[in-house]
């Protein structure tokens, strides 16, 4: 497999990083020796095997549905960056 | 003092021969010295220190003193700490102060222990260096023009350089044992789930567990003490009893099977580690254990594996950091996609963004079955090599970094060079076994060697057992480095009461 730049800046815009076009040739460079690195899983016959995700192979647990959290509005407020009238100043997200 | 163990400090504290107030102002005078030199730690707050240690003594003279109550212990700068900044290393969190704490900050409040600061580390525990912090590299107190290893570089420096009695740090792919090993200090990576992940700074949440860094094994068995216990609050912590892992430190090793993995010592390892390692084994054997040749034949595909999973997991949990909600923001943007962009751009630095990238790549549409599926599944022929070893050892023994410490600079634009250092150790968190790393000589320049002991599962007791049997018949985890400052009056005064 080999990476293209157009493949570098589509994933930089997937992650929502800014990349300019020297920084995207670089990165091309050093992704490119990464993924070299990579392949070699590719040689390997996994079709026998279940992926793992926990050693100990646990299951989701469940819990009362009851309050756990406590008002901790002052707190919130006061180490946020911009609050106003008691509440959170953030730039426009809805456009 | 400096070498005093945590049972020795607590001992002194419990007779009143010293007050924690008058413990945690040695310490902070001692990191204020010699922070400027070696970097070790991001944040250092005096009044909650010795606010803590005040709280401290008052419970000591009321009879309710833990064996850590007193105790300064330094902090990740990972874990969330209230009242304190929580950077991870990173520009994106500079101005972070976290409204409640890591249940392993809670556990060592609970203990009575002084958080005496917070350690510097590689961005977002991305590095094996310490060179990616953004705010500078940490040097090792061995030799100041060496890394001192990564992540939790600037813990080790900080036990190293005896700033603190002891550290936390975090490990995803060998981010306790290596700064270890380079440092010359002892460090543990307890079983995955064994120790709250809790408010601890996400970077690969299926490999990333807290554990303790300290200057012998028996300190580490008193901080996992604390350290591990259920939480409900950790989705992948495991329900067990309690245990009391200083219980085994005094067994002897007579007919403990050592297995040496032949894909361990091979030509990748320099000549200087290989003799520190080998002379250690041959300690071994003197203390009654027998060692046998084992293999670990898929050894080579951990580094690919690992370059997988743990980018994969990143690039989802660093996507919290957009600039809207906390962290930081680019100053000017031009609309929502933009500010994201821009935000992420500045606030990350240039591992974290390729790790990212890396991690997008692998989890993109029609990759997923090549890479993280292949790679799930690889983990689980690694861990498989390890349950065929541990059905006829009871530890395996080898060098924790193929070297000792690289020289800063020296690694720093070639990552694949930088990431097969860590070779060793990444099989253990993809197997999510204990591992550790305890100093066992010197190499080349006279830089720390360190010896990687893997455990099976919940094993942690005896493996402290084995570290702590080498360091009672051997001194290589006394050794300070020296420095100037040190030997100019700086050492407390009254050194001589202790």
């Amino acid at each position: 497999m080999s990476l293209s730049l157009d493949d570098v800046k589509r994933v930089a815009n997937l992650a929502r990083i800014e990349i300019g076009e020297d920084e995207a040739r670089a990165a091309l460079t050093q992704l490119s020796g990464i993924f070299s690195l990579i392949e070699q899983m590719q040689a390997v016959d996994t079709s026998a095997l279940k992926p793992m995700s926990h050693s100990q192979d646990v299951t989701q647990r469940l819990r009362p549905d009851a309050v756990t959290e406590t008002d901790q509005r002052e707190l919130f407020q006061s180490i946020a960056p911009q609050v106003e009238g008691g509440l959170y100043l953030v730039p426009k997200v809805i456009e | 003092m400096l070498n005093s163990s945590l049972k020795q400090l607590s001992a002194l504290l419990a007779a009143k021969k010293i007050s924690s107030t008058e413990l945690t102002g040695e310490f902070l005078r001692r990191s204020r010295a010699l922070n400027p030199d070696y970097n070790a730690f991001i944040s250092i707050n005096e009044e909650a220190s010795l606010a803590q240690a005040g709280a401290a003594d008052r419970i000591i003279a009321s009879g309710c003193a833990q064996p850590l109550t007193g105790i300064p212990v330094a902090q990740k700068d990972i874990f969330c700490t209230r009242g304190w900044r929580t950077t991870c290393g990173s520009r994106m969190l500079s101005n972070f102060i976290s409204p409640y704490d890591a249940n392993v900050v809670e556990r060592f409040n609970a203990a009575g222990a002084v958080n005496i600061g917070k350690t510097n580390m590689d961005e977002f525990a991305m590095g094996s260096s310490n060179e990616t912090s953004f705010y500078g590299p940490v040097k090792n107190p061995w030799d100041v023009t060496a890394v001192p290893g990564g992540s939790s570089g600037g813990s080790a420096c900080a036990v190293a350089a005896r700033m603190t009695p002891a550290a936390t740090g975090t490990d995803t792919g060998g981010s306790i044992r290596q700064p270890a090993a380079l440092c010359g200090i002892s460090g543990m990576k307890p079983t995955y789930g064994l120790v709250s992940r809790y408010g601890m700074v996400a970077f690969a949440s299926s490999l990333d567990q807290a554990g303790p860094m300290a200057k012998s094994a028996e300190d580490l068995a008193l901080m996992l003490n604390v350290m591990a216990k259920f939480d409900a609050r950790d989705s992948t912590s495991l329900e067990r009893e309690p245990e009391d892992y200083t219980r085994d430190l005094d067994k002897p090793l007579e007919g403990l099977c050592i297995g040496l993995p032949k894909e361990y010592f091979v030509s990748e390892i320099s000549e200087d580690v290989a003799r520190a390692v080998e002379a250690a084994i041959a300690e071994y054997r003197k203390l009654g254990a027998k060692t046998v040749e084992v293999s670990l034949p898929n050894t080579k595909l951990s580094v690919p594996v690992y370059y997988v999973l743990a980018p994969a997991e990143a690039s989802s949990n660093l996507s919290r950091f957009d600039g809207v909600r906390y962290g930081y923001r680019a100053p000017q943007y031009d609309g929502l996609a933009d500010m994201y962009r821009k935000s992420r751009a500045q606030g990350f630095g240039a591992e974290v963004k390729r790790r990212i990238l890396i991690g997008t790549y692998v989890l993109s549409h029609g990759y997923y079955d090549a890479y993280y599926l292949q790679a799930q599944k690889l983990r689980r022929l690694i861990a498989q090599d390890f349950a065929e070893v541990f059905t006829h050892c009871d530890v395996i023994m080898g060098p924790t970094s193929p070297t000792v410490a690289f020289d800063l600079g020296e690694k720093s634009s070639d990552p694949v060079q930088m990431y097969l250092s860590d070779a060793y150790t990444i099989a253990v968190n993809l197997a999510g076994l204990p591992g550790m790393s305890i100093p066992v000589g010197f190499g080349n320049k006279n830089r720390p060697v360190g010896l990687h002991i893997v455990g099976n599962y919940f094993t942690e007791a005896q493996m402290l057992n084995v570290a702590h049997q080498y360091q009672l018949a051997t001194g290589w985890h006394l050794q300070i480095p020296v420095n100037r400052k040190s030997q100019t009056g700086l050492e407390p005064k009254n050194a001589e009461r202790f």
